[in-house]
């Protein structure tokens, strides 16, 4: 779209055709609805030079037309009139829906796609307005902007949108201040990537014990009423907040996520923990209440504990699991917590993150191969962005480090019924306070 | 009969949509450079290679030449467009998917 309509270039964009609606629809809402576009079989991906040759001689599946001439046409062909000026438009959201039974408002949230698909509360003027009061903050603020992709527009929303969504997802108003925390980061629970991530939100300070918040038994688990609905809350702001999250449109997980219902979300075990709070590290003081939002939540590797003989290499196992392209998040039980000083001396969160930095390794060969690397790393180590132009320049059976210190992230939670411990892949994205939001 | 209720609208404000108007199109391909442009996605480099080759076999007048991002395909890539604006006459991109 930039090198066409920014440059002047004439342009062909050539895509699978599974993506037929969103690359209409962003050509749509860019304002060049008749931008040409051609489209071939999913997948490109694995597929030899001779199959993707077919595909270059072969049929459009959208349009049942050779693609070759269409793509020619697309280059040559004199621009229809709304091609040559483009289609500008307005849209609007009204405050209010057309007043309706409960029934039908109930029916409707589900067909526009507003909801998760399980059962919400309808936002009415009331419970949107006690939602309300637990901010000091006007509602009609604008909190922040999302969107499901970087090819998408960015949507804005304001204090009484996510207080809507926030109603929706079943929290109690005293709640609403961590959930606007969460928006204020920007970050998207619902993000439309292919790979079918989850968002993680991990909760830090005094407010953990003023909602009620589960760090200890069960804490990632159906058990807790605000660990439930606040994440529930981040995912429907974060759907309705960008603009949607319709499959096929505005979500392309190929496969979705589960975790995608709460967004994992749960309070650090601070209390139990050997190491100073997630928020703390991150730069708030340990008697602020922040909230830390996570994207890219979707490996999840699990062991039991940190055996004497052998725990480093069970670890490296673990991570030597992960794709190299995801971020580990070390989510870890207090009694693990304590083996990994008691195993390895790793009494600080930091050294716990050196020691994960210095032990994922993994062959130059195999690392440069994996898929994800080529697609997000490569190009920018091609260009000579650091770490990475260093990494490329290692022989193919070279160790190479598999992350960067900065993307390892340590977590204490749960209740101590034993020391089973997981790494999630995850992002970090921000720590927000939730103090500027009381 | 059920009783009606009114409720608030969950949904973001989305931004003013500005026309955009797209380049003139060529009268002939012939004697004309074309970019393939590789989005570096999944094996698009090899995709656009073989359309390259196609060009070669089926329309030599053009002059296809093979071009990669200089970054991953979320970013922008003024220093490519720009090269392409310099030095050539049309442009296929891809493979979004």
């Amino acid at each position: 779209m930039t090198i066409d309509h920014r440059y002047q270039v004439p342009t062909v964009a050539v895509h699978t055709a599974i993506f037929e609606r969103v690359t209409k629809s962003v050509a749509r809402v860019n304002g060049m609805p008749r931008m040409r576009q051609v489209y071939v079989p999913q997948p490109v991906m694995g597929k030899t030079a001779q199959q993707l040759r077919d595909y270059i001689e072969g049929n459009d599946p959208v349009t049942g037309r050779p693609v070759m001439q269409e793509i020619l046409e697309g280059l040559t062909a004199p621009l229809e009139e709304e091609a040559a000026k483009g289609v500008g438009f307005d849209r609007s959201t009204p405050r209010l829906l057309e007043p309706d039974t409960e029934e039908n408002l109930n029916q409707l949230f589900l067909d526009q796609n507003w909801t998760d698909k399980l059962p919400i509360i309808l936002p009415t003027e009331a419970r949107v307005e006690a939602m309300l009061k637990h901010t000091r903050h006007k509602p009609e603020e604008v909190v922040g902007h999302m969107r499901p992709t970087a090819f998408r527009e960015y949507w804005e929303y304001t204090v009484e949108k996510v207080a809507v969504n926030a109603v929706m997802a079943g929290c109690k108003p005293e709640y609403f201040p961590v959930v606007l925390a969460l928006a204020s980061t920007g970050a998207s629970a619902r993000g439309s990537t292919t790979s079918s991530a989850a968002a993680m939100a991990v909760v830090n300070g005094p407010i953990r014990h003023e909602l009620g918040m589960n760090c200890g038994i069960g804490a990632l688990g159906p058990y807790n009423h605000a660990n439930a609905t606040i994440g529930r809350a981040w995912g429907l702001l974060s759907q309705n907040g960008q603009g949607g999250s319709t499959p096929g449109l505005t979500y392309l997980g190929s496969q979705g996520n589960n975790y995608a219902y709460n967004s994992v979300c749960f309070a650090e075990n601070e209390e139990r923990s050997p190491y100073v709070p997630l928020h703390v590290e991150k730069g708030f003081k340990a008697s602020d209440s922040a909230v830390s939002a996570f994207g890219g939540c979707r490996t999840t590797l699990f062991t039991l504990g940190l055996r004497e003989k052998h725990w480093k290499e069970h670890v490296r196992n673990m991570l030597r699991g992960m794709d190299p392209h995801e971020s580990p998040v070390l989510v870890i039980d207090p009694i693990t917590a304590r083996q990994f000083i008691d195993r390895g001396g790793l009494d600080t969160r930091e050294k716990l993150i050196e020691w994960v930095y210095e032990n994922a390794e993994m062959p130059a060969g195999e690392y440069w191969d994996y898929q994800l690397i080529q697609n997000y790393v490569y190009p920018r180590a091609t260009f000579g962005e650091e770490p990475y132009a260093t990494k490329l320049k290692a022989k193919d059976d070279e160790m190479i480090k598999m992350f960067r210190k900065d993307e390892i992230n340590v977590v204490v939670v749960g209740g101590e019924t034993n020391g089973y411990w997981r790494i999630f892949g995850a992002g970090y994205n921000k720590t927000a306070s939730v103090d500027e939001w009381r | 009969m059920a009783e009606k209720i009114t409720v608030l609208n969950p949904m973001g404000y989305p931004p003013k949509v500005q026309p955009k108007p797209l380049a003139p199109r060529l009268d002939t391909l012939n004697g004309k450079t074309v970019y393939l442009v590789d989005c570096r996605f999944d094996d698009s480099d090899v995709f656009l290679k073989q359309m390259q080759a196609w060009f070669r076999e089926r329309m030599p007048s053009v002059d296809a030449r093979f071009i990669q991002i200089r970054n991953v395909y979320t970013k922008d890539d003024p220093e490519t467009w720009e090269e392409i604006k310099r030095n050539g006459d049309a442009a296929i991109i891809g493979v979004g998917h």
